[in-house]
């Protein structure tokens, strides 16, 4: 995990000597191998990573060869060990991103993750390959007016269960439900969001990586077509409610608070906040709405 | 903040958020944290799974109190009481930490014989919390190797605060829990930048970076930057600021974000001395309840978000606020408001360049934030103070001092403060029975002008949250509207059952005063030293409705 969760009277740690696409690298002891490629620079693709929690292995999109093991591994998760020999571009571990980025993309729509089209770029992957249709579609749930959830979006990392869980947040308000192809994220009985846990943090939105929870506001955007990200800024200030100090990042567009997110290496929250620090900007917009 | 900078100088808490991750002993007493500092909070319930025990302290059985391995709920206003039992079970067990009091601390034989009557029994009687739940909260806080003791409005919100802020730091002096790693003292801030203002110096005693102004040195240091003359004695805080209106001694007044037509006890006499002011300017981003009393108003711009600046947060983190957003036509920022006044009062010298320079200037006044440039700041995500070089930090924790191995190096050792223990001021009679507590909700915060404009679908209003017993004792159901009577005044609420407040406890918030003013019925009674209002502690009688008024006189 990263560095921000080391207590200051942690244990020494020894460097450890490893090799990534033939280069020597060092680096400290209990590292992943997801951390020494980007302290070293190497570039590997992330969808259920998250820098604030546990790795899930669930997508598979940043799996490695490591030389001598049968198969594929997920660099999230995996530690560094002395004399490892790693490989994260060559032909068996393209091919298997291909794979992967072609079975995800036929079944929920990526379109809203960020990187997505650019990997599908970079490794010839054709989402169309196993049939046009998505096998999961369903219409997006609008039960509040502060975020909305598009399951059509979801790729079943549990991120969003985690950060609502025993990691971060504590509410349990959404859990995963049902088995095998009925796998979904869901509420308690599948109750709308108001009748449910949810204390609307949006610390789920937050590490959500393809979209599938979203604010409203950028929501209600996308649909009328109007949401430009390029025409967007963003701005790292202090939540103005209680006094234990949140950084908030307020991404503007139109001079326009859009959306809200939480910089992950804060020491303060390290990427959480409340409902008042997520939602709790309204007051400043009242006036150009009327 | 008075009863921290009376200990130890500086009106801070002693530890930092992460040290909760890494402690044995976690108490939140008067704190509902799970909902008023939610972020706080997680650090909190990371510390439990790292193995802390929590103890929450409240006369609610809040949200917070349900992760607790125990909570006590303690009547009203007793705290210093508990905080004496407490300590005096330490003291008799043979747990404080003799090497501590002896080497770091001073009045320990005062606080001793100030704590000596408080024997469990006794405690359990004016406290209501068991005799046993006492023992075992001062022999974890006292066994532990690490322990944090945190806390909010439900200690400062007292005529008595400031004692009752006293009497829990003198557990952590009892305890040798100050000045390490881990173990400290933490008072949540209710309001961002409540920790800064008061490092800004806009507090009646001290300058910039907790100098007192009774200091001719530090009269002059300011004097001489300023080329002006600053008065020897202290101002006057908010109680003492409406006292002197009262008396017609002050007769103009200049409010900047701040709302007390609504957020001062006894609103309505607060209002009534308000209204009777020569002269109101109030600067704000709304047109608030106070706006509406002034004779001019100055549209302020958003601090948070169209102006640059920085903030400091309840772990001393000073942070830099940015402009997002245009504030609308109009508004101008805090700083070139006040500067543009100094201009018309003849100050044309007043400039305004940059919030950095302002800041630079501060700086250059204030050591313990000379270390802090916007660089820096930008560059570490925030700085705790103190910070007075600019290539080192300090630790994430105060007062490491106290354990110097010299006693020579320890400075200024930490006061034991023999404080006694007084009841809340509005009594419990057969005329007003049940005692109202003050507190938050999640989704809202103070007078409701910031928050109100959350779509919340947690929001249900105003409510008179009740024991259902004692509700139904009178006769009144769930949802039933009620008239709710204090000494001060009256108004009309609905009811909700809540099974988690004790016989004879009720609570409300005061977010919605447009349309339910509780402090209506809170009462006055102020901290002499901090000027803090008794908001956590008023008497009420609920009646139904359609219950017959009684007529004066009769």
């Amino acid at each position: 995990m990263t560095s921000i969760y080391e207590t200051p009277v942690g244990l020494p740690r020894r460097a450890v000597s490893i090799q990534i696409n033939g280069e020597e690298v060092k680096v400290s002891e209990g590292a992943t191998i997801l951390d020494a490629c980007k302290a070293h620079g190497t570039d590997v693709p992330t969808l259920c990573y998250g820098d604030t929690l546990d790795p899930v292995n669930a997508c598979r999109v940043c799996v490695v060869e490591v030389e001598g093991n049968r198969v594929l591994v997920p660099s999230c998760s995996r530690k560094v060990e002395p004399g490892m020999v790693i490989n994260t571009d060559n032909e068996r571990t393209r091919h298997s991103r291909k794979m992967v980025l072609e079975l995800l993309g036929s079944s929920v729509d990526l379109s809203a993750a960020p990187m997505v089209a650019g990997w599908n770029d970079q490794y010839q992957a054709d989402p169309t390959r196993f049939g046009e249709s998505k096998t999961v579609k369903q219409s997006v749930k609008i039960d509040n007016d502060l975020y909305v959830r598009d399951y059509s979006r979801c790729i079943l990392c549990y991120k969003c269960v985690d950060a609502c869980g025993e990691q971060w947040q504590n509410s349990f308000a959404i859990s995963v439900a049902g088995r095998g192809f009925n796998a979904h994220i869901s509420t308690e009985f599948d109750v709308e969001l108001p009748d449910s846990a949810c204390v609307y943090c949006g610390n789920c939105v937050e590490v959500c990586p393809t979209g599938a929870l979203m604010f409203k506001t950028e929501h209600d955007m996308r649909v009328a077509d109007t949401w430009d990200e390029s025409a967007q800024q963003q701005t790292t200030t202090i939540c103005p409610y209680c006094g234990v100090g949140c950084s908030l990042t307020l991404h503007t567009q139109d001079n326009t608070i859009v959306k809200v997110t939480s910089p992950h290496e804060s020491a303060v929250g390290s990427g959480n906040l409340c409902i008042k620090g997520r939602f709790g900007f309204q007051h400043v917009q009242t006036l150009k709405h009327n | 903040m008075v009863g921290l900078a009376t200990v130890f100088g500086a009106g801070g808490g002693t530890s930092s958020y992460r040290e909760v991750e890494d402690t044995d002993v976690i108490v939140l007493w008067g704190s509902n944290a799970r909902v008023a500092h939610p972020i706080f909070f997680h650090r909190v319930l990371r510390g439990i799974r790292n193995g802390a025990k929590l103890f929450v302290v409240d006369p609610r059985r809040t949200d917070s109190a349900r992760w607790a391995d125990r909570w006590l709920g303690l009547h009203v206003g007793a705290d210093i009481a508990l905080a004496h039992a407490i300590g005096r079970e330490i003291i008799a067990a043979g747990l404080y930490n003799r090497a501590f009091v002896e080497g770091s601390t001073t009045g320990f034989d005062e606080y001793r014989a100030a704590v000596e009557p408080w024997t469990l029994e006794h405690a359990e009687v004016v406290t209501g919390v068991p005799a046993d739940a006492i023992r075992e909260l001062a022999h974890a806080f006292a066994r532990a190797d690490r322990a944090q003791m945190c806390w909010t409005l439900g200690i400062t919100e007292h005529h008595n605060g400031v004692d009752n802020v006293l009497s829990l730091i003198n557990l952590n002096l009892l305890c040798g829990q100050v000045g390490r790693y881990g173990a400290g003292i933490q008072p949540l801030r209710g309001q961002n930048n409540v920790q800064g203002g008061g490092d800004m110096g806009a507090i009646p005693n001290k300058m910039s970076g907790f100098q007192d102004i009774l200091d001719a040195e530090v009269r002059h240091k300011f004097g001489t930057a300023w080329n002006c003359t600053i008065q020897p004695h202290y101002g006057k805080h908010l109680t003492q600021m409406f006292e002197a209106m009262e008396r017609k001694e002050m007769r103009a007044l200049y409010v900047i974000g701040e709302n007390p037509a609504q957020s001062e006890a006894d609103s309505a006499h607060a209002i009534h001395i308000l209204e009777g002011l020569e002269h109101m300017v109030v600067q704000d981003i709304f047109l608030t309840k106070t706006a509406e009393l002034a004779d001019v108003v100055l549209p302020a711009s958003a601090a948070w978000c169209e102006t640059e600046g920085t903030v400091t947060n309840s772990e001393r983190r000073v942070q830099r606020v940015r402009k997002a957003i245009e504030a609308p036509a109009g508004s101008r920022d805090d700083a070139a408001i006040i500067i543009e006044l100094a201009h018309r009062m003849g100050h044309t010298e007043w400039q305004y360049p940059t919030a950095e320079s302002i800041w630079d200037e501060l700086r250059s006044l204030s050591p313990m934030h000379h270390g802090m440039s916007y660089a820096r700041l930008e560059a570490l995500d925030g700085i705790q103070w103190p910070c007075p070089s600019n290539d080192t930090l300090e630790p994430s924790y105060l007062h490491g001092r106290l354990w110097a191995e010299n006693p020579a190096d320890r400075g200024r050792l930490a006061p034991f403060s023999a404080v006694s223990w007084a009841g809340p001021v509005d009594l419990i009679t057969d005329e007003f029975p049940i005692r109202l507590t003050t507190g938050r909700r999640l989704d809202s915060y103070n007078t409701g002008v910031q928050s109100g404009a959350i779509s919340s679908p947690l929001r249900e209003g105003e409510t008179l949250d009740m024991n259902p017993d004692d509700a139904m004792r009178i006769g009144i159901g769930n949802d039933e509207v009620v008239r709710i009577t204090s000494r001060r005044g009256s108004i009309e609420a609905p009811v909700r059952y809540d099974s988690h407040l004790r016989p004879g406890l009720a609570f409300m918030t005061f977010h919605f005063p447009d349309e339910i003013d509780v402090n209506v019925l809170t009462i006055e009674a102020n901290d002499p030293k901090s000027g803090t209002a008794e908001f956590k502690a008023s008497a009420i009688r609920v009646e139904k409705l359609n219950a017959p008024v009684p007529v004066a006189g009769e």
